[in-house]
């Protein structure tokens, strides 16, 4: 293990941190107006990310040849199927961001620099193999998460759901590192393989204590019941192209932080976990159903959406088999999908006066109103409700199959019917939009790059991404295998 | 004699202090704050205890990046502190209720 090809596997990060530091002396030289130019930057920086990702050589999983600095990072098939699909998310979500302030407070160049280093961050939490790089990995991009929820300075929405957010984040980071350390205390060590190899052999109370604290508080970063009471708050209050980030690629980092984090240091001890996953899936499934029927705020109402869409995603980490975590993979790639699809459908959604229209009563009729856009979000919600030709059937799908071939059937049929209820809002939006009369009268165009993330998310998630699942399947599952390699 | 029991009971107490500082306390956000700074503390005793028990030095490097990155958190957290207090007027818990629903 050489310095240099440490330097080489950690190559992403490197590059984006010189490309985020430079960005950051020309926005300091240069001031507000330059701030378009520095978001191209930005996505070309991104691009040439996943270029250089993509073509790390991953090798065979188990000869830990693609660790880094001697473990603390590990760029395995796993962490280059995350990493390419946080940097497209974080791509998608620049493309949507600058109209949206530019009518507001003014956009800053700072936004698209804070989205690089977050970028590095969540990149750094899905390759982390040592507690360290994990929390480093995490702090940085919580801390510009919190920046970005309360960059309206202006509006008191953001304000206070940037508060919230830094509160309850802070502390979810607060819990994780007690668990982190009572870990370390027990385990005599940081390191991941370290950790399981210690636990094999003995696994005292206080171990479980930290493996318990530390899944709690990743659980307050994926917003699963019972720590998910911030979501709906934040998802409302911060602007609405950063609360398509919040749903999008900080998910995806913290969910495969997740899942590397239980089923490899802690991969020996399933038994402990299992029970608290298989609670966490349940609730966030009823509560993300549920809750979300009452709402009126679109915003709100994607918020529990992705509650419960977590709930299906911690239904194949129940499962802990390789098949539960390329069942995760192919959900999350689905799940950004639809995401970034329905939140790039709600920045159009605007009246003549360019205010947002961000309630039930602001969308009815919209099939007469804007009929392309209608349709688009009709493909999305379907989708998000799990309706069979749709892509997001097969997510569900490949989750439950994991769930049941795990043994793990009662779990799978409760998911299954509470779908079925979560089914019952989404189909409402359809409702809404199709058959109400329509109040008021939307902005008829929309910039071109919010249609270039809607009309590829659709094409995801329409039937034509049935053409990818072969691809998408075996990718998936070679880098689920490196997970279960390494152990 | 003083045994690594006593630290880690130490840092327990430190933790749950913490803890109900958030939610307990209902009068000012900087308290909440504080409560946070004290939860990271118990933490860093907890690691710097169990890396003199174990003889390894990797658990003070990890305190030393948590003091370095909760000083980036409070910057942060104050600066937020700071614009919500610009557009409310006011950092009393009670009113950060406006979002709900």
């Amino acid at each position: 293990m050489s310095y240099a090809s440490s330097l080489y596997f950690t190559g992403t990060e490197i590059g984006l941190s010189l490309a985020g530091l430079v960005l950051l002396l020309v926005v300091a030289w240069t001031g507000a107006k330059s701030a378009r130019v520095i978001t191209i930057l930005a996505v070309s920086a991104l691009v040439g990310a996943i270029a250089f990702t993509a073509s790390l050589p991953t090798g065979s999983p188990a000869d830990g040849f693609n660790s880094a600095f001697g473990g603390l990072l590990r760029m395995d098939s796993f962490a280059v199927f995350a990493k390419i699909l946080i940097y497209l998310a974080t791509i998608a979500c620049l493309i949507i961001t600058p109209r949206f302030f530019e009518e507001r407070d003014g956009y800053r160049g700072e936004y698209p620099v804070l989205m690089l280093f977050g970028a590095i961050g969540m990149g750094m939490m899905v390759s982390a193999t040592n507690l360290m790089t994990l929390y480093i990995g995490l702090e940085l991009s919580s801390l510009s998460s919190y920046v970005f929820a309360s960059f309206l300075r202006s509006d008191w929405r953001s304000n206070e759901a940037g508060l919230k957010y830094f509160i309850l984040g802070a502390l979810a980071s607060g819990i994780i590192l007690y668990g982190m350390s009572l870990v370390y205390g027990f385990a005599g060590t940081t390191d991941y393989s370290g950790i399981r190899a210690a636990f094999s052999t003995h696994f005292p109370i206080g171990a479980l204590f930290g493996v318990v604290f530390v899944l709690a508080g990743l659980a307050f970063k994926i917003a699963a019941v019972p720590f998910h009471m911030w979501t709906p708050d934040v998802y409302e209050g911060a602007p609405t192209p950063v609360t398509a980030f919040f749903a999008s690629a900080p998910k995806v980092a913290a969910i495969g932080m997740l899942v590397r984090m239980a089923l490899v240091p802690f991969g020996g001890e399933v038994e402990a976990w299992r029970q608290i996953v298989i609670f966490a899936s349940i609730a966030s499934i009823v509560v993300g159903a549920l809750g979300a029927i009452g709402q009126q705020n679109l915003k709100r109402l994607l918020a529990y959406s992705s509650i419960n869409n977590v709930g299906f995603l911690l239904v194949g980490l129940a499962a802990a088999t390789p098949a539960g975590a390329s069942a995760i993979l192919i959900y999350l790639v689905i799940y950004v999908a639809m995401t970034l699809g329905s939140f790039s459908a709600l920045l159009m959604l605007r009246d003549k006066e360019g205010q947002p229209l961000e309630t039930f009563a602001d969308i009815s009729g919209l099939s007469t109103t804007r009929p392309g856009l209608a349709w688009c979000l009709l493909f999305v919600m379907f989708s998000l409700a799990g309706i069979p030709p749709l892509f997001g059937f097969w997510a569900k799908f490949v989750v439950f199959q994991a769930a049941v071939q795990a043994g793990l059937v009662p779990l799978a049929a409760i998911g299954i019917a509470a779908s079925v209820i979560g089914a019952f809002y989404y189909l409402r939006f359809i409702k809404v939009m199709f058959f109400d009369e329509s109040k008021r009268e939307p902005e008829q165009t929309s910039p071109m790059g919010h249609w270039v993330v809607l009309v590829v998310s659709v094409i995801v998630i329409s039937p034509l991404g049935y053409f990818a699942t072969p691809w998408l399947g075996s990718v998936a599952s070679q880098a689920a295998a490196a997970l279960f390699a390494v152990a | 004699m003083i045994g690594i029991e006593h630290y880690v009971f130490l840092s327990a107490i430190l933790f749950v202090l913490g803890v109900l500082g958030i939610f307990l306390n209902r009068k000012n956000i900087i308290v909440i704050l504080m409560a946070i700074e004290l939860i990271l503390l118990a933490v860093n005793i907890n690691l710097v205890a169990f890396s003199a028990f174990l003889g390894d030095l990797v658990g003070q490097i990890f305190a030393m990046f948590v003091l370095t990155v909760a000083a980036g958190e409070a910057a942060i957290g104050l600066a937020i502190l700071v614009i919500y207090f610009r557009g409310r007027g006011t950092i009393a818990v009670d009113s950060v209720d406006r979002l709900k629903g």
